[in-house]
C-alpha cells in the first residue's frame, strides 16, 4: 500500500464518529466490518487486535475535538444540554472537518452550518445561532489584529468632509435578538467561582440561572466584542453606534457614515450632536480607530 | 559549548515547556530557567495577549520553537499559510532552531490534530525528508524532527522504526529531536528494547531531548504528558546523554500541570546526568 493510500485508509476511520458509548464503529467506512477493515493494514500485537489499535487514534481524535468545542462554545453548549450539544457537535464535524492547521479554528463554520441545520436547535434556533455568532466573535477578538491606535492629532492633517476612520481589526459588531452577552456571563459565573460548594450542587445551580436567561424574551441588543488591555469584553451599544460603526467598517467616509446611521433615528434632532460626540470619544478612549493610512484616509 | 551542527552550535541547559497557567509566575517572579519551549501554533496569530506574554519573555529568556502541526510525513504538500505564519515567529522569536514531529495527521486538506504514526518504507522516509528539506528552505532555520509515541504499526513497514528515522535525517540532512519518553512509550507498546534504539540513533544529529510522563494502562502506555518522569526513562535519558553529550534538555508537562516550582524542578533532575557527562569529559 502507498503512503497515500495508506493515510486516507486511515483517516477515514480515524474520523469515523464513534459509537454512544465512545467506542470505534464495527462498521468499517466501506461498509465492510472495521476488524477486517484494521487488519488490512495494522498489524496486532500479542495484546491488542489491529482494531484495537487503530480505536485508540478514533477515541483521541473525537475526545480531543469535543473537548476544544467545548471550551470554545460553553454557551451554545447550555443552550441545548451536553448532549445534544455533543450530538450536534459530531454532525457538525463530520460535514465540517478541521481544514487548518490549527484548532483554533474548529468552529469557523459552526455558525454557517448550524443556520442550515435547524434540527438541533428547534425551537432555541434563534438563540443559539445568537450565541454561536458572540462565541465566534470572542475567539477572533482575542488574537485578532490590533493596529496602533489613532491619536486626536493624527485627524489634524485630514479633511473631515472626505475622512474615512478605520476600525480595529480585532473588534466584531453584532446584531442579536437575544441577552446572549448575560448568558455566557451566567455560564462563566460559577468557573471563576471558588466557594466551597460542591461540584453538583454548582452544576445545578449555574443549569437553573443559564435556563432562566435563555427563557427570557427575544431582546434585540446590539454588541461590540472588543479587546481592551488584552482582556475580551462585549459592550452592548445604541442602534446608532452599531450603525455608524458599521458603516465605517464598510469603508463608508465618516460624515456619509453618520448621515446614514441618523436618517431613521427616533432621537430628537437637537440630542443628535452631543450623542455622536459622546460616541466618538468613547471609542476613541477605547482605541478602536486605528491610525490612518494617509493615502487610504482621504479619498 | 557547542554540541553540534544541528541545535545552532549552543550549550541551551535545561528548559521548560511554556504553559499559559505559568504566564503570570514567569512574568512576575523572573525565574532562572535556561529557556523556554514554544508550542509554535499558540503562537501563529494576528495579535493580542498571547503574543504580548511571548515578548515579554523573549525580553528576558530563549526561546525555541516546537511545532505539532507540520505533519512532515504526510503525503501532501506543506499548508503556504502555515508556512508562512511559522516564519513570521520564527523572524519574531529568532528560535535557533525549529522542531516539529516525525508523524502525520492531515490528508486531502483535512487534519485530525493526532501525531499519527508513520509506515516504515523508503517511499515515505523520500517524501518526508523531501518535506523537510522543503520547510527549512523556506524557514531559513535548521529543522529537528522528533520521534513520536506510538500505538500502531503497519504491515507494510519495511524498516524499524530507529533505522526510519535514520533514513530520513540522512536524507533530509536534518536534527533529531530525541524524545525518551517517547521511545519508552512506544518500546512498551511495541514490545522492543528502548536501549537498542537510544544507541542506534545518529548521536551527531541530536539537536535537543524531550523528557516527559506517560500514562499506563492495562494493555498500552499513553503519552500523556501529565506525570513526572519515571525512572526507566531517565535511565534512557542517561544513556542518551552519554551518547550524544551535552544537549538542550526539555521537559514537557502539559496536562494537570503543576505550579512552575515543580515543574522546573522535575526538568533540573536532568542536571544529574549531564554533569556526569561534563565530568567523563573533562577526565
Amino acid at each position: 500500500m502507498k503512503l497515500l493510500q495508506l493515510q486516507r485508509t486511515m483517516a477515514r476511520a480515524v474520523m469515523q464518529p464513534l459509537t454512544p458509548s465512545e467506542r470505534m464503529q464495527r462498521k468499517a467506512p466501506d461498509g465492510k466490518s472495521m476488524r477486517e477493515y484494521a487488519g488490512r493494514f495494522i498489524k496486532p500485537n500479542d495484546r491488542l487486535t489491529s482494531f484495537e489499535r487503530l480505536e485508540i487514534y478514533n477515541r483521541q481524535y473525537w475526545l480531543r475535538l469535543f473537548s476544544s468545542m467545548i471550551e470554545d462554545f460553553p454557551g451554545l453548549r447550555s443552550v441545548l444540554g451536553g448532549r445534544r450539544f455533543d450530538a450536534m457537535c459530531n454532525a457538525y464535524l463530520v460535514d465540517c472537518p478541521s481544514r487548518s492547521f490549527t484548532l483554533r479554528n474548529l468552529g469557523s463554520r459552526l455558525e454557517s452550518w448550524l443556520g442550515k441545520h435547524p434540527e438541533w436547535a428547534g425551537s432555541k434556533q434563534a438563540l443559539a445561532l445568537d450565541i454561536v455568532r458572540l462565541e465566534w466573535a470572542e475567539i477572533e477578538a482575542f488574537d485578532g489584529k490590533a493596529e496602533p491606535a489613532l491619536r486626536p492629532e493624527d485627524l489634524n492633517t485630514l479633511d473631515p468632509s472626505s475622512l474615512r476612520l478605520e476600525l480595529q481589526p480585532h473588534i466584531r459588531l453584532l446584531s442579536l435578538h437575544y441577552p446572549v452577552d448575560d448568558l455566557l456571563l451566567e455560564v462563566r459565573k460559577d468557573d471563576s467561582d471558588t466557594d466551597f460548594a460542591s461540584n453538583t450542587f454548582q452544576e445545578r445551580r449555574k443549569r437553573k440561572r443559564v435556563q432562566a436567561v435563555a427563557k427570557l424574551k427575544p431582546a434585540d441588543i446590539f454588541l461590540a466584542v472588543h479587546r481592551f488591555d488584552d482582556s475580551v469584553y462585549f459592550r452592548r451599544i445604541e442602534p446608532e453606534e452599531f450603525a455608524i460603526l458599521s458603516a465605517l467598517r464598510k469603508g463608508k467616509p465618516l460624515n456619509k457614515a453618520i448621515e446614514t446611521a441618523l436618517r431613521n433615528t427616533s432621537m430628537p434632532l437637537e440630542e443628535r450632536p452631543a450623542a455622536v460626540q459622546g460616541w466618538f470619544k468613547n471609542w476613541a478612549a477605547l482605541g478602536w480607530f486605528c491610525k490612518p493610512d494617509k493615502k487610504a484616509a482621504v479619498s | 559549548m557547542p554540541a553540534n551542527r544541528f541545535n545552532g552550535f549552543t550549550d541551551y541547559g535545561i528548559g521548560i515547556g511554556l504553559r499559559a497557567p505559568h504566564y503570570h509566575h514567569i512574568l512576575t517572579r523572573k525565574p532562572v530557567c535556561d529557556w523556554f519551549e514554544i508550542i509554535s501554533e499558540n503562537f501563529m496569530i494576528d495579535g493580542g495577549r498571547p503574543l504580548k506574554v511571548l515578548d515579554s519573555i523573549l525580553d528576558q529568556y530563549k526561546v525555541v520553537q516546537h511545532g505539532v502541526s507540520m505533519y512532515f510525513g504526510s503525503a501532501e504538500k506543506p499548508n503556504r499559510e502555515h508556512l508562512r505564519r511559522l516564519k513570521e515567529l520564527v523572524k519574531r522569536t529568532k528560535t535557533p532552531w525549529v522542531s516539529d514531529h516525525l508523524c502525520w495527521g492531515s490528508i486531502d486538506g483535512r487534519y485530525t490534530h493526532d501525531l499519527l504514526p508513520m509506515p516504515y518504507t523508503f517511499e515515505a522516509a523520500r517524501l518526508t525528508a523531501q518535506k523537510v528539506r522543503e520547510v527549512r528552505d523556506f524557514l531559513e532555520v535548521p529543522v529537528a524532527v522528533e520521534n513520536v509515541s506510538s500505538y500502531a504499526e503497519f504491515h507494510v513497514s519495511e524498516m524499524n522504526e530507529w533505522e526510519f528515522l535514520n533514513e530520513v535525517v540522512e536524507r533530509a540532512d536534518c536534527g533529531i529531536l530525541l524524545d525518551v519518553n517517547n521511545i519508552y512509550v512506544s518500546s512498551q507498546n511495541h514490545s522492543f528494547d528502548p536501549f537498542t534504539y537510544v544507541n542506534s540513533v545518529r548521536a551527531e544529529r541530536v539537536a535537543q531531548i524531550h523528557i516527559a510522563g506517560h500514562s499506563k494502562y492495562r494493555k498500552y502506555i499513553l503519552d500523556t504528558h501529565d506525570h513526572p518522569v519515571i525512572d526507566p526513562v531517565w535511565k534512557l535519558y542517561q544513556r542518551a546523554i552519554q551518547r550524544v553529550g551535552h544537549t538542550a534538555t526539555l521537559l514537557e508537562w502539559d496536562d494537570s500541570i503543576p505550579s512552575f516550582q515543580e515543574v522546573h524542578n522535575e526538568a533540573l533532575k536532568a542536571n544529574r546526568f549531564l554533569s556526569s557527562t561534563l565530568l567523563a569529559t573533562a577526565v
